[in-house]
């Protein structure tokens, strides 16, 4: 199954069980169901309950909020992840604030769906990884699923937290297949401190790794290549990828620090632009283990069109692997 | 039909709680700031006792108190919730700007909850409840884009929404007409939103006005837009007004509070005044000896 129809089943199974279900956002509706095609058929099954938009991304979240309030389970898309930042109070000064300020007497469950990510060549508005600008808000949690998780299951089980949520899809995965099961990488599933899944991918067995990297979301789909390649040069590499990135829930995991005593190696990877990003903030968990830590993500500058200028500044596959080789040398 | 003694005991309520609450400021016994509405009371009166509390949903602001108190009469622990103590009605932890209680919601964020009560009309309406959202703007709310693309929404989409704008002429220090173009009455019209100034407030001209608004919302399920010349006596927050005296004094001359006071005898007045001000002195002698929420409560809500 490909992650975009994981989140398409979902939403359909979402709105067909629980007619709580709402999704609010900008062109949703059929024939065009969504700027990448998330809500395809949904308004035609669900015409009363997918709500197309003008183009007002505060008051499109500001809108879920109030549904939320009076007892929906609101599913908003922001076409871009760039645009969040109409939305920001919205989030941080009402929904993240609500459920404390009340006093903790309100249930807020609310879903804010947002691709997010460069390599289609959509320049510097259109192409940014912005989910560290919401990473750490207090009662808030940003969950972005990988090719290795059900995209589908994590939007289901975001409700769960009864908290906002904001919800990140790299548009380079949406194409891609789901890779739950392969003959050369094992796959395993593992679990953080709130239950959400930490998936843990390794291009080896009975051997000791030569380095561990943690990273999230889009980065998924260059681990899958790069793991493979690096199986054929006999470099032993384990990954975690956890599916809720803020708060961090999975620093504690037994298996990831059992990995950290058999090899002093760590990279952590991200995809925005790598200054003060989630990376700083997952490398402070480790700090004091002793160990080799480096982070990596894109170059701190705007994404630019250009073809060429834009592969020099987001992160590639080839460019983990020479990190990787740096580190490891 | 409401009795006149027990508007006036809720007029009264809000503006000795206010004035209260401005005391114990001064005396340095509250943290923060409070944003006092003394000289808009009859809005809030009106407004509370035209809808159906049960069911209807109250979105307020910054300027909350009086919105609060005639919705829900719960003086007392709003008073604790100003000295953020445990017993408020966030538990201390909003304070005067960001209340809760049943259909009661504010936000000390200018116009930033519009949305949310477009929102709140838009969940009404798909469970057809019946209930309407009153949401409470001031002039200074009206430099806000997110309340234009509110009242699209609220219009296009048919919702009952009431839109009250409070103009009491002042943005904190900023007069409306050096910062605002055209008419702040004319604003919603365009959006296919029915409009009522009302520069008249007296609980009866109000009263007459809002229950017919209510009425039409109720029916139509369509939103309103409520202009309403107003003025507060008091400073923005605590003690920064640079005002005229003058232009002060000659609203204080038209207070919609002692003009209702006609309406009644003078033993009734020194009755309900006494017994509030006695409710009021009461509720502050116990709040001072309230505890604030503990930290560890704090650190685990919800628990």
């Amino acid at each position: 199954m490909k992650y975009v129809e994981s989140l398409n089943f979902a939403l359909s199974n979402l709105m067909s069980t629980d007619e709580k279900v709402i999704l609010v956002g900008e062109d949703l509706a059929d024939p065009y169901g969504g700027a990448f095609k998330v809500t395809k058929g949904l308004s035609t099954r669900f015409p009363d309950r997918v709500l197309n938009t003008p183009i007002s991304e505060a008051s499109i979240v500001g809108m879920g909020i109030g549904l939320s309030l009076r007892g929906f389970k609101p599913i908003i898309e922001i076409m871009f992840g760039d645009f969040l930042t109409l939305t920001f109070d919205q989030i941080l000064n009402h929904a993240a604030k609500f459920y404390a300020m009340y006093g903790a007497e309100i249930k807020l469950p609310m879903i804010v769906r947002t691709p997010m990510g460069g390599g289609r060549g959509y320049g510097p508005t259109h192409s940014q990884s912005i989910e560290k600008y919401f990473l750490g808000i207090p009662y808030t949690r940003v969950v972005a699923p990988s090719i290795f998780h059900n995209p589908g299951e994590l939007l289901i089980d975001s409700f769960s937290f009864n908290l906002p949520v904001i919800f990140i899809e790299h548009k380079l995965l949406y194409p891609l297949n789901l890779v739950d099961e392969d003959k050369e990488i094992g796959i395993e599933n593992l679990k953080d401190t709130f239950n959400f899944p930490v998936v843990k991918v390794k291009n080896f067995t009975n051997k000791d790794p030569d380095i561990i990297l943690i990273t999230y979301g889009g980065i998924s789909k260059h681990i899958f290549e790069l793991l493979k390649i690096l199986k054929t040069e006999e470099i032993w590499v384990a990954v975690y990828i956890p599916a809720l990135i803020s708060p961090i829930k999975f620093d504690k995991l037994d298996d990831l620090l059992t990995s950290l005593k058999i090899c002093d190696k760590l990279l952590v990877i991200e995809d925005a632009s790598v200054d003060f990003g989630w990376s700083a903030e997952v490398v402070s968990r480790f700090c004091n283990l002793g160990i080799h830590i480096e982070r990596m993500g894109a170059l701190n500058t705007i994404i630019p069109a250009s073809k060429e200028l834009e592969g020099e500044v987001i992160l590639s596959t080839k460019k983990i692997y020479s990190k990787i080789m740096e580190i490891i040398a | 039909m409401i009795s006149n003694e027990e508007i006036y005991r809720q007029l009264y309520t809000i503006r000795k709680t206010e004035e209260t609450l401005l005391g114990l400021f001064s005396r340095g016994l509250l943290n923060g700031t409070v944003h006092t509405s003394i000289g808009q009371e009859t809005i809030a009166v009106t407004i509370m006792n035209c809808i159906d509390r049960d069911r209807d949903i109250v979105f307020s602001n910054h300027r909350a108190h009086g919105h609060f108190i005639a919705y829900s009469d719960r003086v007392e622990e709003l008073i604790f919730e100003i000295m953020g103590k445990e017993d408020g009605v966030c538990a201390g932890l909003g304070g005067s700007q960001h209340i809760h209680y049943k259909n009661f919601y504010t936000n000390g964020i200018q116009g930033g909850i519009v949305p949310i009560a477009v929102g709140a009309a838009l969940a009404e309406k798909v469970k057809n409840s019946g209930s309407i959202v009153v949401v409470f703007l001031g002039d200074g709310t009206m430099g806000e884009g997110v309340v234009y693309e509110s009242f699209n929404l609220a219009s296009k989409w048919s919702l009952p929404v009431m839109f009250v704008l409070e103009d009491n002429q002042y943005a904190q220090s900023t007069r409306r007409d050096l910062v605002h173009a055209g008419s702040l009455s004319e604003r919603a019209r365009p959006f296919g939103i029915k409009t009522l100034s009302i520069d008249d407030q007296s609980f009866e001209n109000l009263f007459a006005n809002i229950k017919e608004v209510v009425n039409f919302l109720r029916y139509s399920s369509k939103p309103v837009f409520l202009h309403i010349e107003t003025y507060r006596f008091s400073p923005h927050s605590k003690g920064d007004d640079y005002r005229n005296t003058n232009e002060i004094d000659f609203y204080k001359a038209k207070d919609p509070l002692l003009q209702f006071r006609a309406k009644l005898t003078e033993d009734v007045i020194l009755r309900i005044e006494g017994e509030v001000q006695g409710r009021i002195n009461k509720a502050v002698e116990r709040g001072l000896n309230k505890l604030p929420l503990s930290i560890d409560k704090f650190l685990n809500l919800g628990e």
